[in-house]
């Protein structure tokens, strides 16, 4: 099914939309090919959904072309091979799992058997609960549950882990690698370089509606995954390196080992010492150079 | 190698199914087009049942009077509701990304909504018959419904407009609005001729007035022809899909442009 050559599971080119007079996606191109799984990362507003948005045909590109498994996004024959699970999506409260399963099942060709569908989801004890009984978690489940109904070739996933706990996290992160390693396309958009990191071959970076940077995880996490070091020192002293305020120092580097050691060769006496993962924020202050948002 | 596309008609089957358990599972909706109008029938019809009305009696004019009411209040709530809730929570957005057809998605809330209408009437009827002893032969049941089925499209079309145009609270408050005093205004709860006569002069120029005149026309209380009431309906038709459309579109262009 999934082996007819060349033909890429999402192709976007020269694509940008705009609402009004917010430019929310600023003439990307990009090309995934079959099989692959990507996460798009960037922060809030980033145009991450806005993506999503167009290649799921919920929304119109305002200038350019995409194409998704090789046809338009609002085909019915493309729709049916995709499954999506989108943010701030409802679902009908009267309903039990079972049967919203059962009616997603409905709409597709040759969907998945429903003991399965619940399997993967976890959701197999809870298969009779009304959906207005479920946690939070539950729900999402039930959402990658319903994205999953048609036994899709490609799968799209926007920021599925907001809201979850971290063991909730944990798990759904896991069940999305498993479909991902059946050589499914998997799309999964999201705030953290660490889901990134633990589903993706490969990891787009937007921001403001551009991509600014496009590797596997450890080469983004190279540009992106910077340290955060933060420490007091009584003596004053300089290094291009760092930023001070008063007593207190910060840097945000690649390397904070090599940082300390040369501070430690020069005998500077430091305090209250923490090394931390930059934030996503900072990261992209840093990438985009991001000189407007800073607040000290 | 398998279909495309999945098969309609189990599409539609699951949908209506969907659908039909919405209007179920509600019980304030089951309460206010079942049980209401039952319990107005208690109040209202039995005591008189026997009396004659026309060529009819009081007993099978208030049948016809709050079966057209139950069946116009579930056209109104079943689309307009569920339209606004599912816009309100982002379910149409889960719906748009998925192969559902549109069709489908239309017709499976008709087909829940005439079942339900359907189920109310009979009970209804059942209700009238065991307590009152108001007999309903078989062929001016099916008339009675078949006449306040396709009488009700254009409540179909004003539930839709609204859906699409309020928000869900919104919209609950404004099918109460819409639905209350035109029932009232049209003599499906008090004879029209017990009303005022500035009430009186307004009704027949009110959709539900003529929803009623089938109704009545089907159990023999009413004088006026059908096909009048049918071709004033046909034209609230015309006008509540034409909001209706432009509602949708307009939604359209907001939300999926």
């Amino acid at each position: 099914m999934s082996a007819e050559t060349g033909e890429e599971a999402v192709l976007f080119r020269g694509v940008s939309k705009t609402y009004g007079t917010l430019v929310a996606l600023d003439a990307i191109d990009l090309r995934i090919p079959r099989g692959q799984s990507v996460a798009i990362l960037g922060p809030n507003g980033a145009g991450k959904t806005t993506a999503l948005s167009l290649l799921l045909g919920l929304r119109n590109p305002t200038a350019g072309s995409l194409s998704v498994l090789g046809g338009k996004p609002r085909e019915q024959a493309v729709r049916a091979r995709v499954g999506a699970m989108l943010q701030s999506s409802g679902l009908p409260e009267y309903l039990r799992v079972d049967e919203a399963i059962a009616l997603f099942r409905s709409y597709y060709p040759a969907p998945l058997p429903i003991d399965e569908l619940l399997a993967l989801a976890g959701l197999t004890e809870k298969a009779r609960s009304r959906i207005a009984r479920l946690s939070g978690g539950q729900v999402q489940r039930l959402y990658f549950a319903l994205a999953l109904c048609g036994n899709p070739e490609l799968l799209v996933l926007d920021e599925p882990t907001v809201g979850l706990d971290v063991e909730a996290r944990r798990s759904l992160l896991a069940t999305i690698s498993e479909i991902a390693n059946r050589g499914r396309t998997v799309l999964m958009s999201t705030h953290y370089l660490e889901e990134a990191d633990a589903v993706s071959d490969r990891v787009v970076v937007i921001d403001r509606g551009r991509i600014i940077a496009d590797g596997t995880p450890s080469e983004v996490k190279g540009t992106v995954g910077r340290k955060r070091v933060a420490f007091t020192s009584r003596v004053a002293f300089d290094d291009v390196r760092l930023s001070r305020n008063g007593e207190r120092y910060e840097a945000l580097t690649e390397s904070p080992e090599l940082l300390l050691r040369d501070l430690f060769t020069r005998g500077i006496e430091i305090d209250d010492l923490t090394v931390t993962g930059a934030t996503l924020e900072e990261a992209f202050l840093a990438l985009t150079g991001g000189e407007n948002k800073h607040v000290a | 190698m398998s279909l495309e596309i999945a098969s309609f008609l189990p599409m539609l089957r699951a949908q209506s199914k969907i659908e039909f358990l919405r209007l179920l599972r509600n019980p304030w909706f089951s309460i206010a087009t079942i049980a209401f109008p039952i319990m107005f029938y208690a109040f209202f019809g039995l005591a008189q049942a026997r009396m004659p009305y026309m060529n009819s009696t009081v007993g099978l004019y208030l049948l016809a009077s709050f079966s057209a009411y139950a069946v116009m209040s579930i056209s109104l709530f079943s689309f307009g509701a569920s339209v606004a809730a599912e816009r309100g929570n982002g379910a149409t957005r889960l719906m748009r990304a998925s192969p559902l057809r549109p069709l489908a998605y239309f017709a499976g809330k008709f087909i829940a909504s005439m079942a339900f209408g359907g189920i109310a009437v009979l009970l209804l009827a059942l209700f009238a018959r065991l307590a009152g002893g108001v007999h309903l032969p078989a062929s001016t049941l099916v008339l009675l419904l078949a006449r306040l089925l396709l009488g009700s499209l254009p409540f179909v079309a004003l539930g839709f407009a609204v859906g699409y145009l309020a928000g869900l609270n919104a919209a609950v408050a404004i099918l109460n609005l819409i639905t209350l005093p035109l029932a009232f205004a049209s003599g499906l709860f008090v004879p029209l001729d017990q009303l005022p006569t500035f009430v009186q002069s307004i009704a027949p120029y009110l959709p539900t007035y003529h929803f009623g005149q089938l109704a009545w026309g089907a159990v023999g209380a009413t004088s006026e022809p059908w096909q009048r009431a049918a071709l004033w309906l046909l034209g609230y038709c015309a006008l509540f899909t034409w909001i209706a459309v432009r509602a949708y579109y307009r939604e359209e262009r907001k939300e999926f442009a």
